[in-house]
């Protein structure tokens, strides 16, 4: 068992939020986990990635080598490009389809879609829509990662008991605003892959 | 075995706090803040109240974990790897008095530049100042090391560096901890003069500690840390300091062919490079940093025995490694993987819509604009952006505090004025000093000290300068009539443009304090306040 995850994004999205759900249910299934995050400097609106590993076997580099990664899981639909290099042949990228424009030269929406669209393998999906629709907008990270599980080698079960273990302190609703949100997500990759 | 998800630099706050540290002495400083921050909030460490303030600067901070060592007691200093340039007077005597209690420096280097204005190897520091050098390679060894690092500094009697890099630092995975140690009992050293560096002391001392270095090497040569891994194939021995470790196993699931050293202890274990070196042909040295090793095993008379790395050419000479260079430099085929498509954008840093330091820069733009551009020295944190665009507005940005220091000196050579930016934790971290010397000498200089009342760029910590800022301006002898407190806001622009004004053409010292709340913190203190 193994999946090499590339999450990426923009500076204040919270993919490390993702990332904490992933890291608690591999560590729930004993699985070796790395993970390499972005702090200091780019934060600051730059765009960030974490390097996300989980193996049954030991790991040994924090970063994933290039063409080794089996999943590129974007909250904002330029940046899951940015990391192509590093996707493997048979890779997916599962990308947020909502822009964070915080630059004058953005590209144009449609060209970004459309290169996504070229690739072999990917999911594009509007979460901030379905996050909206479970409850709450704030939840479109957690559609994110819903919609990458079929894709990562870990039980839908494990990572609901992450969402728990993670959401724990902040009160069931949310925890429970969140499965819904990772169950959204996963509903829609299923039909949409 | 409970493993614990955590970062390289918690698992050093986490390993220090287990290894019976009495206290934390620390400045801010990517990648190494995270490391105080774990144990400000380490539930051992608050039960213990060990002291977990941050410092003023790094060489406050070396000095006092000197004072708390002196005292018998365990200490942590951390700091970025140009921290240390601040705190190498303090870190390279600290090497010549010894310590009394177990004191370990973390120093986390930026490899690549990330977030850093170089990317300097503090090896080169450690091995200056003849000290023990861990480099743990993965999170479970900076927690080990950590602890080891305490048992290693008393045995061997001096500090001992602990150097990181930044993948390391900010990387996570499980770790278990062990239970831990008692703080050590206050208590003198046993030699009152130890640490009184006379130059008739400090000579004996120096002796002790050159005497000291076949200690330490022979530790290294036992050292669990350092391994020796025999190979099949003797065409190549590869030496892998640290993370690189990892990332030559990475290449090698199987297991590597070629005999190899891995080093996480320094002085660097001689007798194994020399059986690697009598093995094999060709011998390649895979540094997180710069090329140390090699440069010390390099074949400087050229009589044949080839070393490679980042000096031969076989590894890039600057930046972090990764596994896709280090498979190059084994020969390996080169995957590109698909290329990024020519539509992509950057997205360079930038300050947060609604930041004060965004109104100051828009008035001293226009206060400037009759002296036309190139005349504003300005220092490190989030107000640095203001050297993009759409301000463009700084000319400078080279060590903590030296916007003071630089704008005297261009001001001494005739630019007049000469305007200083600098933020509240860097004035008090390195910018006194330098004010001090305007003062006496009446210089021509306009200091803009941008008060957001916060450590921001380093992620919001508190900052010393809090409350104090006009009182050390007074203090320092700047006259009352020529410091200004503001209210950086849009709505205050004019009056920002007139007092800048006023000031530039004023022949000595003005201080110009805008200040207002970083909104990052103020949101951050709100969302805590709501959920108490
Ligand atoms: C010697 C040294 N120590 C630490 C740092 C890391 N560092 C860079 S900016 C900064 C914060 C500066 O804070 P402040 O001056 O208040 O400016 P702000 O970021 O809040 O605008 C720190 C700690 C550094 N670059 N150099």
């Amino acid at each position: 068992m193994k999946s090499d995850i590339i999450l990426a994004g923009v500076g204040g999205q919270g993919i490390l939020s993702i990332a904490a759900v992933i890291g608690a249910a591999a560590l729930e299934n004993d699985y070796h986990l790395k993970q390499a995050e972005t702090h200091g400097m780019s934060q600051r609106g730059g765009a960030v990635q974490s390097h996300v590993r989980i193996s049954d076997k030991q790991i040994s580099s924090d970063l994933i080598p290039k063409g080794k990664a089996d999943l590129i899981l974007s909250v904002e639909p330029m940046e899951s490009l940015r990391y192509l290099p590093f996707l493997s042949e048979e890779g997916y990228i599962v990308t947020n389809s909502t822009p964070f424009k915080n630059i004058p030269n953005y590209p144009e929406d449609e060209k970004i879609i459309e290169e996504i669209e070229n690739k072999k393998n990917f999911v594009l999906i509007d979460a901030d829509k379905l996050a909206k629709e479970v409850g709450n907008s704030r939840a479109s990270n957690m559609v994110m990662l819903g919609a990458a599980s079929p894709f990562i080698d870990i039980e839908y079960s494990k990572l609901e008991d992450g969402i728990r273990a993670i959401f724990a302190k902040k009160g069931d609703k949310v925890v429970d605003l969140n499965l819904k949100a990772l169950r959204a997500g996963r509903d829609f990759a299923k039909v949409n892959k | 075995m409970q493993r614990k998800l955590l970062l390289g630099v918690e698992a050093i706050g986490e390993g220090a706090v287990d290894g019976g540290i009495s206290g934390v002495y620390a400045y801010p400083g990517t990648p190494s803040t995270e490391i105080t921050e774990h144990i400000q909030s380490n539930k051992l460490a608050i039960e213990r109240n060990i002291h977990r303030e941050w410092s003023a600067n790094e060489k406050t901070a070396m000095e006092a974990a000197l004072g708390m060592s002196y005292a018998g007691k365990r200490t942590l200093v951390c700091m970025k790897h140009v921290g240390l340039n601040v705190a190498a007077d303090a870190f390279v005597n600290a090497g010549i008095t010894g310590i009394n209690g177990g004191m370990v420096i973390t120093v986390a280097d930026d490899p690549s530049m990330h977030s850093s204005q170089n990317e300097q190897d503090s090896r080169f520091y450690g091995k200056f100042a003849m000290i023990p050098i861990l480099e743990p390679s993965n999170q479970q060894e900076a927690y080990d090391m950590t602890r080891f690092g305490f048992e290693l500094s008393e045995k061997t009697g001096v500090p001992v560096m602990m150097r990181i890099t930044t993948r390391l630092a900010h990387s996570r995975a499980g770790v278990v901890a062990a239970p831990p140690v008692e703080e050590n009992e206050l208590k003198l050293p046993s030699d009152p003069l130890q640490f009184v560096l006379l130059p008739a002391i400090a000579r004996k001392r120096y002796s002790m500690l050159l005497d000291n270095q076949s200690v330490q090497l022979d530790l290294s040569e036992k050292s669990d840390y350092n391994k020796y891994v025999d190979g099949e194939d003797k065409s190549l021995g590869i030496i892998a300091c640290g993370i690189a470790y990892n990332y030559l196993m990475e290449n090698y699931p199987n297991g590597c062919p070629f005999p190899h050293i891995k080093i996480s202890q320094y002085p660097a274990p001689a007798s194994a490079i020399q059986k690697l070196e009598e093995e094999c042909d060709e011998i390649l040295v895979l540094e997180e940093g710069a090329p140390l090793l090699e440069e010390l095993l390099g074949d400087y008379f050229g009589k044949g025995i080839r070393v490679n790395g980042r000096l031969s050419g076989s590894l890039p000479r600057a930046g972090e490694l990764s596994p896709d260079i280090v498979a190059k430099s084994l020969g390996m085929p080169n995957i590109e993987g698909e290329a990024i498509p020519e539509l992509m954008a950057n997205r360079p840093p930038a300050l947060c819509q609604g930041c004060g330091h965004q109104d100051m820069y828009v008035a001293l733009n226009e206060a400037l604009e009759v002296y036309g551009k190139g005349r504003v020295f300005s220092d490190i944190g989030c107000y640095t952006l203001g050297a993009l665009p759409p301000y463009s507005s700084i000319n400078t940005c080279v060590d903590m505090g030296a916007s003071i220091t630089m704008a005297k000196g261009a001001s001494d050579a005739g630019l007049v004025p000469s305007v200083s930016v600098i933020g509240d934790s860097t004035f008090t971290h390195s910018g006194i000093t330098g004010l001090l010397d305007a003062v006496n000498e009446k210089s021509s200089i306009t200091v803009i000290i941008s008060d957001n009342e916060s450590v921001s760029m380093t992620g919001g910590q508190d900052s010393s300068a809090v409350g104090k800022i006009e009182d050390i301006c007074k203090g320092v002898g700047v006259d009352p009539a020529h410091i200004h407190v503001l209210y950086p806001h849009k709505k205050n622009h004019q009056q920002m443009v007139d007092v800048i004004k006023e000031e530039l053409a004023h022949d000595g010292v003005s201080v110009i304090i805008p200040r207002r709340e970083c909104i990052q913190r103020a949101a951050r203190i709100r969302r805590a306040a709501r959920k108490n």
